[in-house]
């Protein structure tokens, strides 16, 4: 009975087309929520990007004149240069400490799963959460750095940490690293794991020391995962806006204002909407580069 | 040169022979590593902690400046008075303060929980298992969206949402938050059911199921761990999103949790109090990191198939 039922659907043509349409359909809602969330947003930015937009009243067409303003918007260029310094600053050591937990958790000896889920636990507390508990920690009355510092004889009076642009830096970099280091252990871990211990094994009998095999065993063959770390960690920086939002507010003296947090202010402070959809599409630009660069590493593995 | 130094230091404690003095240096760098371990361990733990330990001092030991180390009895004062801020605290208003606020938390993270499985098991379902006509292009426009940060897209998504009288909603934001998770959800659940021995369906189909009545009965089974790994990623991004919801909500009452402490941070309603806003970090926490510690093997597995390989 069911075979006959089945035989009897098999030779149906249109039992074909029915499932054609039953694909399409499962695929629509996803791809109606893509479209209409994501590619019609980034089509109208640039459109708006075009025009000079306020949240109220009439927008009307200008032309690029948008981007051409941004070459005299001294706060942009400054966002700008300030964006790229944090990203130089804080990639280096969030990868080395990365590589040196990810090192230490590499075997599996005994409580090693512990160690892994303490270090990568801060990945899943949100940026801006733990901003605001850093910045408790930071402050200069009840914050616990100052107290500690104090007491070590290191400074002489409480410190301002986030009151001044180069210290502020500084500890946001700290924060950050904290909050993101385990994503990168995590990756770096998974490249080291995947190298076969036979290959350290003959390259001890050859009294190749530990630094030896690092410089040619480890890093040659982890030179992908290297570089996908490395893009991913300068992705999030260059994207920057929790932090600087939370812990500094931009200051002190606007010298902590990223790309993201000036196309925030411009676009939903001052409404100026128009002009933040063409910053927005300089840092799409910036963006597609990056992640260009990372679908080219991650490519080199298959060829 | 390490060869070097290792022989000189054999030739001086010759009385060991090679393999013991092998298996002692084995044993010295496995105690050095777990030294370095609970050290590393200890720092990057002591946040955490030392905000729990304040978040249970009585509100004016958390307040003392320079800070003390140890509560001094365990008090929750910090977590009740995190229920006065707000609007909680004029007359004639019956809110609660931060309770709203995980309470809008947690109906944006639901909400997109359960649009991020719906969407994404049918969509991953679809191109894992039909062929029509356009497949491949579709599949490649949802996972091209990998590459546009949202942030880049939130000023036309404010005005649409606007247009769209959702603005100031929780459904509005949660629509967005769905959306950000879809590349990312499709990819996955599409290699889940790829990965589904196919004859298993066959069968199903030749006994005269219907497609969603097997996808139903069958296959969601089979790609489960998948859908927690979809469901997980979904609750932890909305849970902790601070810009689209910064820009989104505008009415008080709609804040969601992170809005809300940031306000409390930024003294709008009096002076900081700290020792409520570390209970409020407290309370932000704890969902993220249960979720993450009791499912764990989801959490990674998602952060393998769509982090590395995407």
């Amino acid at each position: 009975m069911t075979t006959r039922q089945a035989t009897l659907r098999l030779w149906d043509p249109t039992w074909e087309q029915r499932r054609k349409l039953t694909g399409f359909l499962f695929v629509l809602p996803a791809v109606v929520f893509v479209v209409v969330f994501f590619i019609v947003p980034l089509a109208l930015t640039f459109f708006m990007s075009l025009h000079d937009w306020p949240l109220f009243g009439d927008h009307h067409f200008t032309g690029f004149s948008n981007y051409t303003d941004l070459r005299d918007d001294r706060q942009f260029i400054k966002s700008l240069n300030f964006t790229f310094r944090y990203t130089l600053l804080i990639t280096p050591p969030i990868f080395i400490l990365g590589f040196i937990l990810a090192s230490l958790v590499r075997h599996n000896i005994r409580f090693i799963g512990i160690f892994r889920t303490i270090f990568f636990m801060p990945v899943v507390i949100g940026l801006g959460v733990s901003s605001l508990l850093w910045v408790w920690l930071l402050d200069d009355r009840v914050g616990i750095f100052n107290k500690i510092l104090l007491d070590l004889n290191l400074i002489d009076r409480a410190q301002l940490f986030l009151g001044r642009p180069n210290t502020a830096m500084n500890v946001i970099v700290l924060s950050v690293m904290w909050k993101t280091v385990g994503f990168t252990m995590i990756l770096l871990l998974a490249g080291l794991q995947a190298i076969p211990d036979e290959l350290y094994e003959s390259a001890e009998v050859d009294g190749a020391g530990y630094f030896r095999k690092l410089y040619y065993i480890t890093l040659p063959l982890m030179r992908r995962t290297i570089a996908l770390a490395l893009i991913l960690s300068v992705i999030g920086s260059v994207l920057a806006f929790d932090q600087f939002y939370i812990m500094t507010r931009g200051g002190p003296r606007n010298s902590t204002i990223s790309i993201v947090y000036w196309i925030f202010n411009n676009s939903f402070t001052y409404f100026k909407m128009g002009y933040g959809s063409a910053m927005s599409i300089v840092l799409l630009v910036i963006l597609v580069a990056l992640t260009g660069a990372q679908l080219y590493v991650l490519r080199e593995k298959s060829g | 040169m390490s060869a070097a130094s290792l022989r000189s230091g054999r030739d001086r404690e010759s009385r060991h022979t090679p393999q013991e003095m092998r298996r002692l240096q084995r044993r010295l760098v496995l105690t050095l590593r777990y030294v370095l371990l609970v050290l590393l361990a200890c720092l990057f733990l002591f946040p955490i902690l030392w905000s729990f330990l304040n978040s249970i001092k009585l509100p004016s030991e958390a307040m003392a400046a320079p800070p003390t180390f140890l509560p001094s009895r365990v008090a929750f004062d910090n977590y009740l008075k995190l229920t006065t801020f707000g609007r909680a605290g004029q007359e004639g208003q019956d809110e609660l303060g931060v309770v709203q606020h995980v309470v809008n938390s947690t109906v944006v993270a639901l909400m997109t929980v359960v649009g991020s499985i719906v969407l994404s098991t049918l969509g991953g379902y679809g191109f894992a298992r039909f062929n029509f006509p356009g497949r491949n292009l579709l599949f490649i426009m949802v996972l091209s969206t990998l590459m546009i940060p949202f942030q880049s897209i939130l000023i036309p998504l404010f005005v649409m949402i606007v247009q769209i009288d959702l603005h100031d909603t929780l459904f509005g934001l949660a629509l967005v938050y769905i959306t950000f998770q879809l590349p990312f959800g499709v990819f996955l659940m599409r290699n889940s059911f790829l990965a589904v021995p196919q004859e298993l369906e066959e069968s199903a189909l030749l006994d005269g199921c219907s497609s969603l009545g097997l996808l139903y009965r069958l296959m969601l089974r089979l790609v489960l761990p998948g859908i927690v790994t979809v469901a997980i990623y979904a609750f932890i991004n909305s849970w902790n999103e601070f810009l689209a919801a910064l820009i989104f909500m505008s009415d008080q009452d709609n804040f969601t949790l992170p809005i809300f402490l940031t306000m409390i941070r930024s003294g709008l309603w009096g002076t900081v109090d700290w020792g409520a806003l570390q209970a409020g970090v407290i309370v932000s926490i704890i969902p993220c990191l249960g979720i993450f510690l009791l499912l764990q093997r989801y959490y990674m597995d998602g952060l393998m198939g769509g982090a590395v390989k995407s």
